[in-house]
């Protein structure tokens, strides 16, 4: 049992949504535990300032950012370096999916706003930003899904909570690809052994299995709950 | 050869779709024998290939495309046209018919920042921008009438298999309506009445495009809203 009284391998409690936001192309919102994240994503438009863009692809650029009331202590807006690591590593567990030759000379532009904090952000962000470029209707192979494991008084444990974090031996962030077996982002803080690495990979794997078809769940639903309301009508109307 | 997802059924991007050597259109991508989804969208087969019709995504500009465009800025030789796509369009003055010299030296009298066209995409590839033409019968100034701007991939669905949505809108509106490929759509009614239900019958097109029998729910709404039928007949 841990202190929130899950199990070693139980993940925090999941809600996903997609299309939160209007003005946005593509959007979504993620609650992994304690955490809330809201992703936008504005693209594929014209690359500013004009000298970044690529002639052979579009450039994806990642802001993540935690609000100064995302933690107890007010956290700087400034971004930290922190953050400037977690946007880099952000984007490039994304690349890998993401078609970007079809949209040369553009960028596509994602922003991972984290309103309440609660450790296994990044990995959030990922499962949210993956779901935020897909509502946005950009093409990509496939969704990623993260998720971390670490080490809690010597014992594996998954997708840590803030506390478990901080008072942990390890951390071992891990983003996803189920359908290309891929794994595209892979961290680790504090020490494991290689039998304790390989246990965790594989936890931190099945996991994002489980946050992946809950994605494509998310993703579906907002569509169905249109299609299900008109079309109930109409049949209700025609009994009727 | 197998389709593994029914047609017309919502996929999200990595969705497995077929099996088997089917031809691939857009949207989807082949490993080895299988055909994956690459958006979301909707599952179509059409004899032995098999695609995804997007349900959300911008406009990218294609040779022959009719759009509306809003122009942002008067250069000496043409002007910049908003097309809401990710590259900026060209309207060279070369193609726009009228009177060349002296007159010709202020652009903005013909278009000025603001005003709306209605142009055919001329020449477009990946390694450049965009360039249109008002050569050509209905194109050019856009003065009167509504503009409704819906997200692009809904494009298709509102004018149809074989126009058959865009004909029913016209016909049971009585509005005029031009489609734009970029997502803008162009209503001119004969009274404010049937134009706002044009506007709403639109917009109801793209929030429901990818549900069944779609037409004659428009079309019962429209019925529905103007039960006596007078708009369509004055």
């Amino acid at each position: 049992m841990r202190i929130d009284g899950r199990r070693l391998d139980q993940l925090r409690p999941i809600k996903l949504e997609v299309g939160v936001l209007d003005k946005a192309d593509g959007s979504a919102y993620v609650e992994q535990g304690k955490n809330k994240i809201l992703v936008a994503v504005y693209g594929p438009r014209e690359a500013h300032p004009k000298h970044i863009a690529l002639p052979e692809r579009a450039v994806l650029r990642c802001r993540y950012h935690m609000a100064p009331f995302s933690v107890e202590e007010r956290k700087s807006p400034a971004p930290s370096r922190r953050e400037m690591e977690l946007s880099k590593v952000i984007r490039e567990s994304l690349e890998p999916v993401v078609l970007t030759d079809l949209y040369p000379r553009t960028t596509i532009d994602l922003f991972v706003e984290v309103l309440q904090s609660d450790g296994g952000s990044r990995c959030a962000g990922i499962t949210g930003a993956s779901l935020a470029l897909a509502d946005a209707g950009i093409p990509m192979t496939e969704l990623v899904a993260a998720c971390a494991v670490g080490k809690v008084q010597g014992r594996l444990a998954l997708d840590l909570s803030d506390a478990e974090d901080k008072h942990g031996e390890a951390d071992l962030p891990v983003a996803f690809v189920p359908n290309a077996n891929l794994v595209t982002l892979l961290q680790m803080d504090g020490l494991l052994t290689t039998a304790e690495f390989e246990k965790g990979l594989q936890m931190a794997v099945e996991a994002c299995k489980t946050i992946h078809t809950m994605q494509r769940e998310a993703l579906k639903k907002k569509y169905h709950e249109i299609k299900e309301v008109v079309e109930e009508k109409e049949e209700s109307e025609v009994v009727a | 050869m197998v389709i593994v997802a029914e047609a017309k059924q919502v996929v999200a991007p990595g969705e497995m779709v077929a099996e088997g050597d089917h031809l691939t259109g857009d949207n989807v991508y082949r490993v080895g024998n299988q055909i994956f989804s690459a958006c979301v969208g909707l599952v179509e087969v059409d004899g032995n290939r098999v695609f995804v019709v997007p349900l959300k995504g911008g406009y990218i500009p294609m040779v022959g495309d009719m759009v509306a465009g809003r122009i942002v800025d008067v250069g000496l030789s043409g002007w910049s046209v908003d097309i809401l796509a990710p590259y900026p369009a060209m309207l060279p003055a070369s193609e726009v018919p009228g009177p060349r010299g002296a007159r010709r030296r202020d652009l903005s009298t013909t278009f000025d920042v603001g005003d709306m066209v209605l142009a055919e995409v001329l020449a477009f590839d990946r390694t450049r921008d965009p360039l249109l033409t008002i050569k050509g019968p209905g194109l050019g100034k856009v003065s009167t009438g509504r503009v409704v701007e819906i997200s692009a991939a809904k494009i298709p669905r509102l004018i149809g298999r074989k126009g058959s949505m865009i004909g029913m809108l016209k016909r049971e509106t009585g509005c005029q309506i031009t489609v734009g490929r970029n997502g803008v759509a162009l209503v001119w009614g004969k009274n404010p009445e049937s134009e706002r239900l044009a506007v709403e019958a639109i917009y109801m097109v793209e929030r429901e495009a990818h549900s069944r029998g779609l037409t004659d729910r428009v079309r019962e709404m429209i019925v529905k809203t103007d039960a006596v039928g007078e708009l369509a007949r004055v």
